[in-house]
């Protein structure tokens, strides 16, 4: 099996498996202060360096190139409260173009 | 009925960031095949983006894997407060599980009474998993006529969603600083570890920042 098709059956098991737990134990186990903070700040950390690697790195070396324009705008069209589709494809658009342009 | 109209619309315009989605994963080398199983099987947006955006990154498959399932854990505890609404069991409790969501989960705690919200859960999860898959599909089959996806902007489709996913959640200072350290520890860690293990070191920042209030 390829790291593709692994990828995708190991995240969907261990997605599904979440889920699924979460269906079948008492709400009294998970209902701790301190796990409803701690699952309320992963997803903001994974996502922000998901963020930081996706634009600045190619493979583990560190770049500035065209996807800064795209990250940027999208940036800036979330902060002005524009829908998600919006602010996706501007990021695309601007990611383009500075990549034509080089 | 507005609570399934509501549940509707709601769906539909999630379900369009599936498109984003298809052409994401395969500029990251995955296959249409692939792409449509992941969205099918997995069936959470963020964890979708972030495995197959490790992937793209140059990481390996545990660390892709690692890194949609932590970001998948936050379903189980969504789960643990629909459970007692839905009381399903057998097949209906897989289904349920499967379309535990943030939508789902959302529309059905925002309803007022006990019938409104298992209509807006089960009308949310199936709307949504309906339009997600419908547009994975298409997203994925329009990036796959592309020879060049940098040359249309898809290497930054990714990270734009990131921000996407991650802006409804910073709430208070807390997460906001946690976002910025988050950003700047991955970047610090990428030349000197595996591609993939800076995303799931910062998990760590997160459970050091939740621990106390």
């Amino acid at each position: 099996m390829n790291i593709y098709w692994m990828t995708a059956l190991g995240t969907s098991g261990a997605c599904f498996l979440f889920k699924y737990l979460g269906h079948n134990i008492p709400e009294s186990w998970l209902s701790h202060p301190r796990v409803q903070r701690i699952n309320l700040l992963i997803p903001v950390a994974l996502l922000s360096s998901l963020v930081a690697i996706q634009t600045f790195t190619d493979k583990t070396k560190i770049v500035v190139d065209h996807r800064m324009a795209g990250v940027s705008i999208a940036i800036a069209a979330f902060a002005a409260k524009l829908p998600f589709p919006v602010a996706v494809f501007g990021a695309a658009v601007a990611s383009a173009i500075i990549y034509r342009l080089n | 009925m507005s609570v399934k109209r509501d549940s509707l619309s709601l769906s539909f315009a999630v379900g369009v960031y599936g498109a984003a989605f298809g052409a994401a994963s395969v500029a990251a080398h995955f296959s249409v095949l692939q792409t449509c199983a992941i969205s099918l099987l997995t069936f959470s947006g963020a964890s979708q983006f972030a495995a197959v955006g490790v992937v793209g990154a140059g990481g390996g498959a545990l660390s892709a894997i690692a890194t949609g399932a932590l970001l998948g854990t936050r379903n189980g505890l969504y789960a643990v407060r629909m459970a007692p609404l839905l009381r399903v069991k057998g097949f209906k409790r897989v289904v349920a599980a499967q379309v535990t969501i943030d939508e789902s989960t959302g529309v059905a705690l925002a309803q007022n009474n006990e019938k409104d919200s298992r209509t807006g859960f089960w009308w949310t999860g199936f709307g949504v998993f309906i339009f997600w898959n419908i547009f994975t599909l298409l997203g994925a089959l329009s990036a796959g006529l592309l020879k060049d996806p940098a040359a249309f902007g898809l290497d930054a489709l990714v990270p734009a969603a990131f921000v996407g996913l991650v802006w409804p959640r910073l709430t208070n200072k807390k997460s906001y600083y946690l976002a910025i350290f988050a950003f700047l520890f991955a970047l610090s860690l990428a030349p000197f570890v595996p591609a993939g293990v800076p995303i799931i070191a910062t998990s760590l920042l997160a459970v050091f920042m939740g621990w106390r209030e």
